[in-house]
């Protein structure tokens, strides 16, 4: 019994030098961090490198969190959530479908910064087959060629796309595809856009 | 001679390249196809030319040359150095990679200021650039023995692992959202998965590259802080802390893999 209990404590013991350790090492990472940007300004430096809670969840959990995490990550995700204004989901998939293939916006520093001005797209061909034509498709996410044909236009489907698109973690704690609307680097008009280009019938995904 | 035919080719090629690029598949081909004619002769060759006559050109105010520069082998050892770098020094106190410890030595050599020795490093064909691929052209055809044993070097390899799956910024991008997974390509890029040993020693072993998009050699600090500028970060400081953290990682993960620099890229 006495041998069972030193053993039990010898392992809590492990556990919780194995559990330091690993802060340890994430708080020089986050040190490390710090000094490595120094040309960047303040305010750039907070906004583009400190993380937010939903990202340091992820990064501990090496993208596949644990389900309490998960629900966690969930349960944030789900409260960012935000829709248009006039509370259409579904815009016009000709603007949708310049969104997807727009791959500048957001670039900063010194090397080669966007010029100002220059419009955030979705980039949603980086990672997605959409328009079966376009060819220069990426595949760090599913195809969704046809996604329309297949999901419809019912109130569902639309609320459920819009939600994918406006954070993805939503749906998918710590996906690898960007929280668009949560992040603020599309407006829920845009997003309804994106919207659109999936599921209108008449959009290319579908013909 | 050979050189200027080397020249006219990749300005050639440049020209079709531009076209090519971007477009469609004819991009991935194209690259195969530069690959293949410049077998005997990448551009990248006029940079290690151009950093061998810098090793041994006296510069700086103290009018010295870089042959005595201890680049982790002892002094003026350039042979092999690269493929074991970064490792720790002692007489900076910090794990360096090929970059930041050029630029000791041109301080502590050359007397240069750091600031003058990094100024416009990612600038084509900088000083910098030269002087790196000269060094790692003397480690072609050795294996990369960066395995991170010291322990000042374990922790910098644990510290970059870290940083790989580090996500932040308005994309919440992370290394690893782009460079975890088997075959995968942004548009028409491909991508290599680093968490794979194989293909970290495919990739890590062709820098410094040429790349025909830029029509300039790139090293690996300026590869990495472009990745990081994809990820709508600043840009990281050159010599930094953890682009080295990184590379000590990616080093550690292609330990193995025989170097083969310089490299051609898209
Ligand atoms: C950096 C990569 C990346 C980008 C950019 C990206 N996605 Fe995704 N997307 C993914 C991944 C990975 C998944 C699969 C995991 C998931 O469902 O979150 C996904 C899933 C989806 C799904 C759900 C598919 C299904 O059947 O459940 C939709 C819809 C979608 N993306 C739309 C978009 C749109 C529209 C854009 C552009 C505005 C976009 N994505 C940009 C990576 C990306
Ligand atoms: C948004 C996508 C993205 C992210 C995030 C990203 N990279 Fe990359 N990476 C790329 C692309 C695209 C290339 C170039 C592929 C090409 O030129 O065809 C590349 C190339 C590389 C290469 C050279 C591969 C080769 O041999 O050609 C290395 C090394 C690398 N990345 C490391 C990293 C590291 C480390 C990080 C994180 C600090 C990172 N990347 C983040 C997209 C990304």
């Amino acid at each position: 019994m006495i041998g069972r209990r030193s053993w039990l404590a010898g392992m809590l013991g492990t556990i919780a030098l194995t559990v330091t350790a690993a802060e340890d090492l994430h708080d020089r990472a986050e040190a490390v961090v710090r000094r490595s940007f120094s040309t960047a300004t303040p305010e750039e430096w907070r906004t583009r490198l400190a993380q937010d809670e939903v990202q340091a969840l992820c990064s501990r959990h090496r993208d596949a969190p644990p389900a309490e995490v998960a629900a966690r990550v969930v349960e944030l995700s789900r409260a960012t959530l935000r829709y248009p204004d006039n509370g259409r989901l579904m815009g016009n998939w000709r603007e949708g479908e310049k969104l997807a293939s727009i791959g500048t916006g957001g670039h900063i520093g010194r090397i080669q910064p966007d010029r100002p001005g220059t419009r955030k797209g979705g980039n949603c061909y980086a990672c997605h087959v959409l328009a079966p034509k376009e060819m220069a498709a990426g595949n760090l996410g599913p195809s969704l060629a046809g996604y329309g044909k297949i999901h419809g236009t019912s109130e569902d489907a639309v609320r459920f796309t819009y939600q994918k698109i406006f954070n993805a973690q939503a749906w998918f704690p710590c996906t690898h595809m960007p929280r668009f609307g949560a992040n603020g680097w599309l407006t829920p008009d845009e997003i309804a856009d994106a919207v659109a280009f999936l599921l209108d019938p008449e959009s290319p995904v579908n013909r | 001679m050979k050189r200027v035919v080397i020249v006219g080719l990749a300005a050639a090629l440049l020209g079709v390249g531009a076209i090519a690029i971007g477009q469609d598949n004819a991009a991935l081909e194209g690259i195969a196809k530069y690959r293949e004619m410049l077998k005997d002769g990448n551009p990248a060759d006029l940079m290690e030319l151009r950093g061998a006559a810098l090793w041994t050109t006296p510069r700086g105010p103290r009018h010295a040359t870089l042959e005595a520069c201890d680049l982790g082998l002892g002094p003026g050892v350039v042979d092999g150095a690269y493929a074991r770098l970064p490792r720790w020094f002692d007489d900076t106190g910090r794990v360096q990679d090929v970059e930041s410890r050029l630029v000791t030595c041109m301080v502590t050599l050359q007397g240069f200021r750091a600031e003058d020795a990094m100024r416009d490093w990612y600038r084509p064909a900088s000083d910098l650039e030269a002087l790196v691929t000269y060094v790692a052209v003397q480690s072609q055809g050795q294996p990369i023995d960066a395995p991170a044993t010291h322990p000042r070097e374990a922790e910098m390899a644990a510290i970059g692992e870290v940083l790989f799956f580090r996500r932040a910024g308005p994309l919440d991008f992370s290394c690893a959202t782009c460079h975890s997974q088997r075959d995968r390509r942004i548009r028409l890029q491909e991508l290599p998965d680093f968490l794979d040993p194989a293909e970290a020693r495919a990739s890590i072993t062709t820098w410094p590259a040429y790349r025909v998009s830029q029509s300039n050699v790139w090293t690996m600090e300026r590869r990495l802080i472009d990745c990081i500028r994809q990820m709508r970060a600043p840009d990281a400081d050159f010599g930094s802390d953890a682009i080295i953290a990184l590379e000590t990682w990616l080093q550690k993960q292609a330990t193995g893999g025989v170097l083969s620099s310089p490299g051609i890229k898209r």
